[in-house]
């Protein structure tokens, strides 16, 4: 059973890449655990065919979501994909914890080998394939609305990107089935991931799906920006846009200049692990540093890609359920630019230890303090938006108070590692780790779900659970901190990140709160689900179909939930900023419009899913050294991408009456909506239309 | 600009087809950020270039295998190449035909392949005298660098042989008048960095 199948047509895949085969051939706790993991996967992707199947849905899903370049459709479907890349990584997160806490000088329930992948899979998914595509639909979803545009400037480049983050996180999953993946970390180090030192498939994998995920989040950044600069409504000036479109905007420019450098990075160990190059090799010349250089000049602005969006969506929550406008707006635009601009000048503080110079590193140390500053200025802006404010503790508000309070802590310990001598004492152990769950947790988690129970209404047309979701949000803070302050203590202490066997008894108890707290975190994820089911089912009972239910001040509140798919049946015109929120209180909102007209919508299109189907084969091909298929899909891709280039028909025109029949069905609706004050928002009472005191 | 105002930077259509010139404003700027991204790539690679110049572990360097006379002709190929496509948008701007244009277009096309067919012969030459990218660090970033820039203008030159079937299959639309303007701005990209490849690598391999 050993030796390549078939190396001609399947390159170097062996009987022994299979997980099943592994197991069966040697049945250990551990490739029982990896025989697992891969029958989940192919049960679950059978099951969800055959459900698909036997509902008769391929074509409702086909037409209506996969070939669909609406960006509210788009952005959905990252935020699902987040959702389960989310599943596995949580899973494998308290895999790991329950790995330390049985290996105290015992083997534990994982092989070093199958440990080191769960840690490599769990940070490149939670980086890659659970944030990114979490801000990516958020941002995808809410800010063309906010800035009264009927789409992103490039709608079917937003379908190719969501494909190729879909095809680069189906090699994620495929990893688990065949072959192995990455023993390197979510950051791929060389010389261990060079082929000298892993001769395996697994960087390739990791290699290919990184690259796929960060071509189409350069793509998506682009497009972000063309939007805001170009798409603004009459009216939308800069200063004039919610802050989530700023912190968009921040986000994108780091996209555009901070993705490049990724994609170096991983193509040139490409070319180092297939055609033999020496750029990060131990010998013939080769630089491991100058790989560390390029992939924190992508890693650090990467934090703040991810931490910005979460910004931008407390900014519009806590302003919201304050019912008051956001303090120091100016301030926050400022500090969110100053963000984006210093987070390119701090890289070197990922690797202090690592050789340069006692000033090189106190310049960088320096640096990285200072973007404390305008952070700190943020916190304070929020603080001030309660102050004195209507503030209503619903579920999205109170993921921004433990943000608040959990965020400063994680910020605190981000200044000590910030000293270079200090960091000396702690770096790449447990403490790093505990920090940066610190930091992503509050900073990118909560804020993606607050923001979408806050703006879960618009897209579906009801209100999730309040009581499920207050329960899912108790255990992410509970858990939250049972599981991560361990962490800094152990780390203190000297425990190494990324260890399978502990030989420190002293090490325990705390790897015992840190367990516990793990399987918190896991239930809190399942509350997550269970909250949609239980909403899903009792939907008819919290319709908010006029659209705002929580007196909302931008304009995305100001259309009906769902939004068609044209969005603004007349594009708006605004004289200040939170426009909505003034037009209610001026009395002018909902004004009916004079006359409609036709509206081009773009079409349809299977681009898109090509694009990424190919790409992804191109990527497994590349992994298993099935050149003819590498080759085929290269070609497939490009001939795609021509073809496209000649199709003119791409628009299709909604219709004046059309438009003007869906828009007086939402305004019957609406008025025959009751009004209701902020207290009875949570309540059935609710039907998406706020009273507004005079 | 009397027309309009311009929408963007490079060669704006405001005084000769205003319905395109409005839709080209977010199109072309668009494009103006994928080569501000694209650009970051090159500078990267133009750090790690100079990073690895001393990576030779016993071996040749770039500088000691590249000729300098047949880089020095590349480049003349391709700057007249820029100029052939300037005129072809000058062209198409002022609606000189599509005869005009597309001869400016097989200029350039003719040209982009001869920079491409002298460039392949640099390489092979210099792999016949054992300069793999495989030797040494050093060979790697050489063979990173300029064969990336050797790509693009191939993908330029692929893009310009569709647009050679679209000019006449379609006329010059509005699509196709907005991809010219892309096109361009993609050619004259690859220029500047040529320029800067010619410069930091083969003009400085010369002072050492
Ligand atoms: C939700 C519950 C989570 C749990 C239980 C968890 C647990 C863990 C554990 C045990 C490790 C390995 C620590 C070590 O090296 O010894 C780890 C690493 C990591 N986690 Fe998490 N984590 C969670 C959420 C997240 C989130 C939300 C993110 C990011 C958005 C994240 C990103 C990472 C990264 C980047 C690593 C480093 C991987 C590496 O060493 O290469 N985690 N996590
Ligand atoms: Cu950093």
């Amino acid at each position: 059973m050993n030796g390549a199948i078939s190396p001609t047509i399947l390159g170097r895949l062996e009987w022994l890449s299979l997980p099943f085969v592994r197991a069966w051939q040697n049945p250990t706790p551990d490739e029982l655990i990896g025989a697992g993991a891969a029958t989940i996967v192919v049960v679950g992707m059978a099951g969800t065919i055959a459900l698909i199947t036997a509902l008769g849905k391929w074509r409702y899903l086909w037409r209506d979501w996969f070939t669909s370049v609406d960006h509210k459709k788009i952005g959905i479907m990252y935020v699902v994909l987040a959702f389960v890349m989310m599943s596995r990584a949580v899973v494998e997160g308290v895999l790991m914890r329950m790995q330390q806490a049985t290996a105290i000088n015992a083997p534990g329930i994982v092989e070093p080998d199958h440990f080191a992948q769960l840690f490599s899979t769990h940070g490149s998914i939670m980086i890659f394939f659970m944030a990114m595509p979490f801000l990516t639909g958020m941002i995808n979803y809410v800010m063309p609305l906010q800035i009264g545009s009927r789409d992103v400037a490039f709608p079917l480049l937003n379908s190719i990107s969501l494909w190729l983050t879909g095809g680069a996180a189906g090699l994620m999953m495929v990893s688990l089935v065949i072959g192995q993946f990455s023993t390197g970390g979510w950051s791929g180090y060389p010389p261990y991931t060079e082929l000298e030192f892993s001769p395996d498939v697994g960087p390739d994998y990791w290699i290919w799906a990184v690259t796929l995920g960060s071509i189409g989040s350069t793509l998506s950044g682009l497009n972000f920006a063309v939007t805001i600069y170009k798409m603004r409504c009459a009216g939308m000036t800069m200063m004039r846009m919610p802050l989530f479109c700023w912190t968009t905007l921040c986000t994108s420019i780091l996209m555009i200049f901070a993705m490049p450098p990724l994609t170096v990075a991983t193509a040139m160990l490409a070319l180092d692990r297939y055609l033999g190059f020496h750029f990060f090799t131990n010998d013939l010349g080769g630089n491991m540093m100058n790989y560390a250089n390029l992939f924190w000049l992508f890693g650090h602005p990467e934090v703040y890609i991810l931490i910005l969006p979460a910004f931008g969506v407390y900014s519009e929550v806590v302003s919201t359920f304050s019912s008051k406008e956001l303090y120091g707006y100016r301030s926050m635009v400022i500090a969110t630019m100053s963000i984006a601009v210093m987070s390119f000048t701090v890289w070197l503080h990922h690797f202090f230890t690592m050789g340069q110079s006692a000033s090189i590193n106190a310049a960088f140390g320096i640096a990285t303090m200072a973007i404390g500053v305008p952070t700190g200025v943020k916190i304070y802006d929020w603080i001030w938006t309660m102050f004195m404010g209507q503030v209503r503790f619903t579920v999205p508000m109170l993921y921004s108070l433990a943000f608040m309070m959990t965020f400063v802590l994680g910020g605190l310990t981000g200044i000590i590692l910030a000293f270079p001598p200090l960091d000396y004492l702690v770096h790449n152990t447990l403490f790093l780790v505990a920090h940066f769950h610190n930091m992503l947790i509050p900073g990118l988690l909560y804020g993606m779900l607050a923001g979408y129970h806050y703006w879960f209404p618009k897209a579906f047309g009801f209100r999730l659970n309040e009581k499920w979701g207050q329960l899912a949000f108790g255990c992410w803070v509970v858990g939250f901190y049972l599981a991560f302050m361990p962490l800094y203590v152990l780390g203190a202490a000297g425990m190494a990140r990324r260890t399978a066997e502990i030989f420190e008894p002293a090490f325990r108890p705390w790897l015992y709160v840190a367990g516990i707290g793990a399987l918190i975190l896991l239930a809190a994820l399942v509350a997550l689900f269970v909250q949609l089911w239980v909403s899903i089912r009792e939907r008819e009972a919290n319709r908010v179909d006029a659209g705002d239910p929580w007196d909302g001040r931008g304009l995305e509140w100001s259309i009906a939930g769902p939004p068609p798919e044209y969005n603004f049946a007349v594009l708006p015109t605004v004289s200040g900023g939170d426009p909505f929120y003034t037009s209610k209180r001026n009395g002018d909102a909902y004004l009916p419009p004079e006359r409609y007209e036709n509206i081009e919508v773009p079409k349809n299109s299977v681009v898109g899913p090509l694009l990424g189907v190919f790409s992804a084969a191109t990527g497994f091909a590349l992994v298993w050294h099935m050149w003819w298929l590498a080759i085929l899909g290269m070609l497939a891709i490009i001939i795609t991408v021509i073809a496209r280039s000649f199709i003119r028909d791409t628009h299709r025109i909604v219709s004046a009456t059309e438009v003007e029949r869906v828009d007086l069905a939402w305004r019957d609706k609406l008025f025959a909506s009751r009004s209701i004050s902020r207290e009875m928002e949570t309540t059935s009472a609710n039907q998406g239309f706020a009273e507004v005191a005079a | 600009m009397s027309a309009a105002e311009a929408k963007h930077a490079g060669i704006n259509l405001g005084d000769s087809d205003r319905e395109t010139h409005e839709k080209a404003g977010s199109e072309i700027f668009g494009f103006w950020i994928f080569l501000m991204s694209d650009a970051v790539i090159f500078a990267l690679l133009f750090a790690t270039y100079g990073v690895m110049l001393r990576g030779t572990a016993g071996g040749p360097s770039a500088a000691d295998e590249y000729r300098i006379l047949p880089a020095f002709i590349e480049t003349l190929i391709l700057l007249t190449s820029s100029f052939t496509f300037g005129m072809a948008s000058v062209a198409m701007k002022h609606g000189r035909g599509l005869r005009t244009v597309l001869a400016w277009m097989v200029i350039t096309l003719a040209l982009g392949l001869g920079f491409l067919a002298m460039e392949l012969r640099d390489f092979s030459t210099m792999i016949a005298d054992g300069a793999l990218p495989s030797r040494n660090g050093n060979l790697s970033s050489f063979f990173a660098l300029v064969p990336l820039h050797g790509l693009h203008v191939a993908a330029g030159c692929l893009w310009l042989a569709v647009m050679l079937v679209q000019v006449p299959c379609f006329g010059l639309d509005k699509r196709v008048k907005i991809n010219l303007l892309r096109l361009g701005l993609f050619w004259h990209f690859l220029d500047i960095v040529w320029i800067a490849i010619f410069s930091v690598v083969y003009l400085q391999g010369l002072i050492r």
